[in-house]
């Protein structure tokens, strides 16, 4: 039961995007079509599983041992940045139809906030490896309901009519505001 | 302490290093150098104007297909065209250039609003109710889809319909997928005729909603002596190619014969509707025509 409402928590009351503000530069840069946001929503949960696991084993292994922890931060992002590098290296030998379709978004990856803040939160909660990996799918998860949800929403400003000054990102941020105050709904889910 | 952490930041970041030197290696994907060469040649616009999904796209299938014609990027023109074939070593093939041509003059027809629509403000929107405010079905709406679409600012509104300027217009196309009522069509940059209207209906209803719509009469097809002229999906077409190939001896006899004045030759003095038949000015064949009569 503690499983199930972790992972329903990551989605919808603590969504890694409209609830702890990180990763917003994807969430606004790549949410004007539906098919780009799962496209990147896709390639994010990958990278976020592969950084998690990563990035505990380092924490217990190496950190922990030698009093380090102080370097988190400076270590998780040099550990991400290099996962990435490598995924796309993997990608684009093993599976080049995946790699064409996620090809741009990739090094983008590499500078989402969200895959770094979710490796250091499973480090403060302290969780064991395997309820990690199921934040990660959880929190992945949570970020490609926001995209998607966003992008259908953005969507339908192509047929709508607004002043010239709210075009764009304008009205972007205003939605990715609406959407937040939204999600703030699902706090009383679970106490 | 400081010793020992700014040993693990070089160690972890040497291993790293290590790690992504062997497997740039090992995963190493060969691929062809002329692929970013012809890639770099081509104007990156990715407008698609070459039916492909991008320049890389397109700089992939000319180099891997031999019956892949190096003169399909439109965005860039003949000077690009004679890179791609030098890169590729294909012939260049014979590249006719083209523009968009709008087929209405609702605002010389004088067409009137069946409603007024106060929905989205857009082309395919509007088609959805009703097919339109026009009491022409085949008028341009004039919301802009196609104005929006246009990748190189080549379009613009005026007075509810949508003007092009030819020297800005590369051809792509993308402006013909997004309109709802088929009023946009590609046509040679030398054409010398085209039907300035796009209906389908016939006689008295196109009378009915427009003054100067083309009543489907047929006049044009049987002065024709070059043969070019025919009904296509219930509209007048005109093969274009074939029309060039026969040249200007025919003297625009489907602009004389035309009793609506629909028919008209591409040049700026004779767009104009006023009521002779005969055409001010012939053109020549490399007049860039005025689209926007």
């Amino acid at each position: 039961m503690d499983t199930f409402l972790l992972f329903i928590s990551a989605i919808f009351v603590n969504n890694i995007v409209l609830a702890q503000y990180l990763g917003n530069c994807p969430y606004l840069g790549c949410s004007k079509e539906k098919s780009v946001s799962i496209g990147m929503g896709a390639a994010v949960i990958f990278v976020m599983i592969m950084a998690t696991v990563f990035t505990w084993a380092i924490q217990k292994y190496v950190m922990i041992r030698f009093g380090l922890e102080y370097l988190q931060t400076i270590v998780f992002i040099l550990v991400i940045a290099a996962l990435v590098q490598f995924v796309e290296m993997f990608l684009k030998k093993m599976v080049p139809p995946l790699y064409k379709s996620l090809g741009i978004f990739l090094p983008l990856i590499t500078t989402n906030c969200a895959v770094l803040g979710v490796a250091i939160l499973v480090q403060r909660q302290e969780y064991d490896f395997m309820t990690s990996l199921l934040y990660s799918v959880a929190a992945g998860v949570g970020f490609l309901l926001a995209l998607v949800v966003l992008a259908g929403i953005r969507e339908r400003f192509v047929i709508t009519r607004l002043p010239r000054s709210m075009q764009g990102v304008s009205i972007g941020l205003i939605m990715a505001g609406l959407m937040s105050l939204a999600f703030m709904a699902f706090k009383g889910m679970i106490a | 302490m400081i010793i020992i952490s700014v040993l693990t930041l070089f160690a972890l970041g040497f291993i790293a290093a290590g790690i992504l030197a062997v497997a740039s290696r090992v995963l190493y994907v060969e691929e062809d150098p002329r692929i970013e060469v012809v890639t770099e040649a081509l104007p990156g616009a990715n407008c698609g104007g070459c039916g492909f999904a991008g320049c890389e796209s397109y700089a992939v299938a000319v180099l891997n297909d031999p019956l892949m014609p190096p003169n399909l990027c439109c965005a860039g023109g003949p000077d690009v065209s004679v890179r791609v074939a030098e890169l590729t070593g294909k012939a260049m093939g014979d590249a006719d250039p083209k523009v968009i041509f709008r087929r209405c003059v609702k605002d010389q027809g004088g067409v009137l609003k069946r409603f007024q629509y106060l929905g989205a403000q857009s082309c395919a929107a509007a088609n959805l109710v009703l097919g339109g405010p026009d009491a022409c079905k085949y008028s341009c709406l004039g919301f802009g889809d196609c104005v929006r679409a246009c990748p190189f600012d080549a379009m613009w509104l005026e007075n509810g319909l949508v003007r092009i300027a030819p020297d800005k217009c590369t051809s792509c196309g993308s402006c013909i997928r997004v309109c709802p009522n088929s009023i946009l069509e590609l046509i040679p940059r030398r054409a010398r005729v085209m039907v300035f209207c796009s209906t389908q209906d016939k006689g008295k209803a196109v009378k009915d909603v427009c003054e100067a719509g083309c009543v489907n009469c047929g006049a044009c097809i049987k002065k024709c002596p070059a043969k070019c002229i025919s009904t296509v999906n219930g509209r007048i077409a005109i093969d274009q190619a074939a029309c060039l190939a026969y040249g200007p001896e025919c003297g625009e006899a489907c602009v004389k014969a035309c009793p609506r004045d629909i028919l008209r030759c591409l040049a700026p003095d004779a767009v104009a509707p006023a009521p002779h038949k005969e055409p001010a000015h012939i053109p020549d064949e490399t007049h860039v025509a005025d689209l926007n009569a």
